[in-house]
């Protein structure tokens, strides 16, 4: 089906709810496979069980990122080709972006207890993942402060195309600056430096928060396209009252 | 006289006469450094210490508080529409826009810190080079709040939104603003790379603000 087809809201809703169910069962089969492989992978050396904590923090700030990225295109939809579910995808990433991101922060912070002495320091990975929650927080405020939907789903991609800026910063974090943070061991030239016993069940976790946020985000966006129908029935109804 | 003249003459004009709040920002400067001493205690090393962080943080403070008014007058009394319609493109009003309030608002801040500094016992000698930071570092402000003023109109809000959009997006603006700072008073850190990073920040942040506002703008008020 191409893209533009999905144009039509009642055609994409339809799709959204015959692959919802399916969506649903692949992340909770993922979640548990997932779960159940860290349990059972090897500890690190010299973290001991606390590595563990990995298989949660490096997917959430993967897809915090990747909801960054998405709403970023997102925008793009809104403001160049005025797709009418351009702006429900990018309203709908956002709360669930910000949620990962969190869930980054605090699992980090309780992984940098044990291994760095301290919750919270000062770095540049650190503070590039806080000011894009805080980003995440401005665009919430502009979409819960705007009165018509339309008007602010344009401010709100603009600031996504502005934002995007910080993306690069928090990847290239690790290599600019001089960091408590491990740079980059996943994808990087050679190969990754994480032995397949940990790799493996990291990716399928990955995999598991890739589905989770993929389920919850098509969620969101029906919620959303229900909820502007109410609004606009609403509308209509109050119209006809006065008339 | 140019469009580009005329429009930049008129903004400079509102803003210093009667009702324009110019100064305001530099006094709120003023105050807040005041402040600060009352708050953390007027022990003299510790405030050299920190004087240049203080400093930029007032900075960043008083011309995010003076960005409300970038647009939102003219937006009430009707004038721009009329920008949006004129003969220069609205990038460049926007940009011409964002020249005369930084004249206005970003100027002073730069003139009165080296008196700042002073009292925060910055080295007589390094307060021009803490001044020079500002200089080029305060247009960076100016044009990133450029966006944010843009968008609240657009939504006509203005006030914490305001504050909530821009502050994230001049992190980087005050990590290097001070650390030139501090290179350029005592720290063991060079001078030169982050003061021509906070450069190219007022360059970048010239071309891609008036390009973002505008389109907010245009997107905001149609």
């Amino acid at each position: 089906m191409p893209i533009v087809d999905l144009a039509n809201p009642t055609r994409f809703l339809a799709l959204v709810n015959r692959i919802l169910p399916w969506l649903i069962a692949a992340t909770a089969i993922l979640f548990a496979v997932g779960l159940f492989r860290a349990m059972n992978a090897p500890d690190d050396y010299q973290q001991g069980a606390t590595v563990k904590i990995m298989f949660l923090h490096v997917p959430a700030a993967w897809l915090g990122m990747f909801g960054w990225a998405l709403m970023s295109v997102a925008a793009l939809g809104t403001l160049v080709w005025r797709h009418p579910l351009a702006d429900v995808a990018a309203k709908a990433a956002a709360p669930i972006g910000a949620a990962f991101t969190f869930i980054c922060l605090v699992t980090g912070s309780l992984w940098g207890r044990p291994t760095w002495g301290t919750y919270w320091v000062w770095d540049a990975r650190l503070t590039s993942m806080l000011v894009l929650l805080v980003l995440y927080f401005g665009v919430l405020a502009l979409y819960w402060t705007a009165e018509e939907p339309g008007r602010g789903a344009r401010a709100a991609a603009i600031l996504s195309l502005v934002g995007a800026v910080n993306l690069p910063i928090i990847k290239f974090s690790v290599d600019w600056w001089n960091t408590l943070h491990q740079p980059a061991s996943v994808f990087r030239m050679g190969g990754s430096t994480i032995d397949p016993a940990i790799l493996a069940p990291l990716l399928i976790m990955a995999l598991a928060f890739t589905f989770l946020f993929v389920t919850l985000h098509l969620a969101v966006m029906r919620n959303e396209i229900l909820r502007r129908r109410v609004r606009s029935m609403r509308l209509i109804q109050a119209q006809e009252l006065h008339a | 006289m140019s469009p580009f003249i005329a429009l930049l003459v008129r903004d400079v004009r509102l803003a210093i006469r009667v009702g324009g709040g110019a100064l305001m920002g530099a006094l709120f400067f003023l105050i807040v450094v005041t402040m600060t001493p009352f708050a953390i205690g007027p022990d003299l090393a510790l405030l050299a210490r920190i004087g240049p962080a203080i400093l930029w943080l007032g900075a960043l403070l008083a011309s995010l508080l003076a960005l409300d008014r970038l647009f939102a007058t003219d937006y009430e009394d009707g004038s721009l529409d009329l920008l949006m319609m004129g003969p220069l493109p609205l990038e460049l009003s926007v940009a011409t826009k964002a020249i005369a309030h930084w004249l206005t608002t970003g100027l002073p801040l730069v003139v009165i810190a080296p008196m700042l500094g002073l009292m925060l016992n910055v080295e007589l000698k390094a307060t021009g080079w803490l001044a020079l930071t500002l200089l080029a570092g305060t247009p960076a402000l100016t044009f990133i709040g450029l966006i944010g003023a843009a968008l609240a109109v657009a939504l006509r809000r203005g006030g914490l939104l305001l504050a909530v959009l821009v502050l994230p997006l001049t992190v980087p603006v005050l990590i290097f603003g001070v650390a030139a700072a501090h290179g350029a008073i005592a720290g063991p850190t060079p001078f030169g790379p982050p003061f021509t990073i906070l450069c190219a920040l007022s360059l970048a942040s010239f071309v891609l603000g008036p390009i973002a506002a505008a389109a907010a703008l245009r997107h905001g008020l149609e």
